[in-house]
């Protein structure tokens, strides 16, 4: 690491950033119920660890990738954020109590906000926009290429961002989550999903099911019948299981008949 | 289904299976991307992607939240795919039975992500000792035998998949006695309710949620009675 002249961001090394964040994808390699992500941030930091004074070989180095290699949790795509962090705190010379506090406490917002914006409104945006563009008949290159490509613009962004403001910030990287984009995508994005939805689901139920409007009234029926049991069951059943339960009892049917 | 195929679609399922959780996310193992995949290497891609977006509104309602145990689509839609597209014949209950298998591996391909998220965790426990000290081979050698792990998986989960669910299937079209329509309307039906089910999960609590989602169900059943 290089000195500070006027509290300036120090530098890492485009190769140890790329290192880092290739790293990242494969956060989740070695997830387990007892450290669950903590030997994936290890991993991820490590590239950066070794510029640590002594080197690879250096007390500070096994000491920093013991001490990044403890528990941790949180959404996997927003651990770059953690990850950019704990390497400058680390680079920074910070006191080791202190970081193990750090890590503790970014656990439950990078997981909550993650969860809420990539699981719960973004990857289903996406799912309807994919069925949608299937339902309008696009081909299966374009139907495909315009679910991975939107995704991953917000996968991939989301990533490097991460990486990079966690970096910039270091211990003070808290602030960042709260930042107004972050806190209002959730419900934009949940906005434009619940249009998505009610577009989407005719639409693909239509070019799945083929010609004819009286099956195709018949079945909207029955998915906004079944629709309305699964919402009543919430939280005692899930509703693909119980679609197991449906789907077979009609296969045993038709076969046995 | 050739010897050949069923290796290539073991490769594909294992790599998608990995994508799941492991590496690299990129939702390439969601059942409307690996289900075309698989059939495009069948060569109908179009029968893929038909059996990919009817597994999609199932997905809708799986998502990968934290510790939680859910299906792992990438190995069945590889599977749901190459069940679907083999024949190129969709007759009767083909759908159907499909969906259905593809359903019963991504249950139990999250049952066997459970499995190596157990075996993670005793190669973590017997290097605890080698982490805490900060030993750089223990920390990477983790992390790729964890990744490995999972590749192994679900090549091998696609692998006997397919070899178990085909024989099923054809037997089972053999004495389906449904007509294709109602098989059709039955299994997307399900599809349906599980995603308008978890559309309502997700964002009920979005100001104004009705209102925008019949603004786009309007829409869109428009868009069908152009069509």
């Amino acid at each position: 690491m290089t000195a500070r002249p006027g509290g300036t961001t120090p530098t890492l090394p485009l190769t140890t950033r790329v290192a880092m964040f290739f790293r990242m994808l494969a956060v989740q390699g070695a997830w387990n119920y007892e450290t669950l992500l903590g030997n994936g941030i290890g991993f991820c930091v490590e590239p950066a660890l070794r510029r640590l004074p002594g080197g690879l070989d250096g007390d500070a180095y096994h000491s920093a990738l013991a001490r990044e290699s403890q528990y941790f949790n949180a959404h996997p795509y927003l651990t770059s954020v953690a990850v950019g962090a704990l390497a400058r705190a680390e680079l920074d010379g910070e006191a080791p109590e202190r970081i193990e506090r750090f890590r503790t406490a970014l656990c439950g917002p990078l997981g909550a906000l993650g969860d809420r914006l990539v699981w719960a409104t973004f990857l289903p945006l996406c799912s309807f926009t994919a069925l949608f563009v299937f339902g309008v008949g696009a081909s299966p290159l374009v139907t495909v290429l315009t679910f991975l490509g939107l995704y991953n613009a917000g996968h991939v962004g989301l990533r490097v961002w991460g990486l990079q403001v966690g970096w910039r910030k270091g211990l003070a990287v808290a602030q960042s989550l709260g930042h107004p984009i972050l806190q209002q995508a959730p419900l934009r994005l949940g906005r434009l999903a619940s249009v998505m939805a009610g577009l989407s689901l005719p639409l693909a139920v239509h070019r799945i099911i083929g010609p004819g409007h009286v099956l195709l009234g018949g079945t909207l029926v029955g998915v906004l019948a079944g629709a309305i049991v699964l919402t009543r069951l919430h939280g005692r059943a899930e509703g693909w299981k119980v679609s197991v339960g449906i789907l077979t009892a009609f296969a045993l049917y038709s076969v046995i008949r | 289904m050739s010897g050949v195929d069923i290796l290539i679609l073991s490769l594909l399922g294992g790599v998608l299976g990995l994508d799941t959780v492991s590496f690299p996310q990129a939702m390439m193992s969601r059942p409307i991307v690996g289900a075309t995949l698989s059939g495009a290497i069948l060569g109908d891609a179009g029968a893929g992607l038909l059996v990919g977006a009817a597994l999609e509104l199932f997905a809708v309602d799986t998502l990968p939240f934290g510790a939680s145990r859910y299906p792992e689509w990438g190995s069945a839609a590889v599977i749901g795919g190459a069940l679907f597209a083999k024949t190129g014949n969709f007759d009767a209950g083909r759908l159907t039975t499909t969906v259905l298998g593809a359903l019963a591996i991504a249950w139990i391909g999250g049952w066997s992500m459970v499995q190596v998220r157990k075996l993670n965790a005793v190669w973590a426990r017997d290097r605890h000792d080698a982490v805490a000290h900060g030993a750089r081979r223990t920390v990477i050698g983790l992390q790729l035998a964890g990744l490995g792990a999972d590749l192994v998986r679900g090549i091998v989960l696609t692998a006997l998949g397919l070899m178990v669910l085909q024989p099923l299937q054809v037997a089972a079209l053999e004495s389906w006695s449904a007509g294709a329509p109602l098989s059709r309307a039955v299994v997307v039906g399900a599809a349906g309710a599980v995603s308008l089910g978890a559309a309502y999960k997700l964002f009920h609590a979005v100001p104004g949620f009705s209102w925008q989602f019949m603004l786009g169900l309007a829409a869109g059943l428009g868009l069908v009675s152009l069509s």
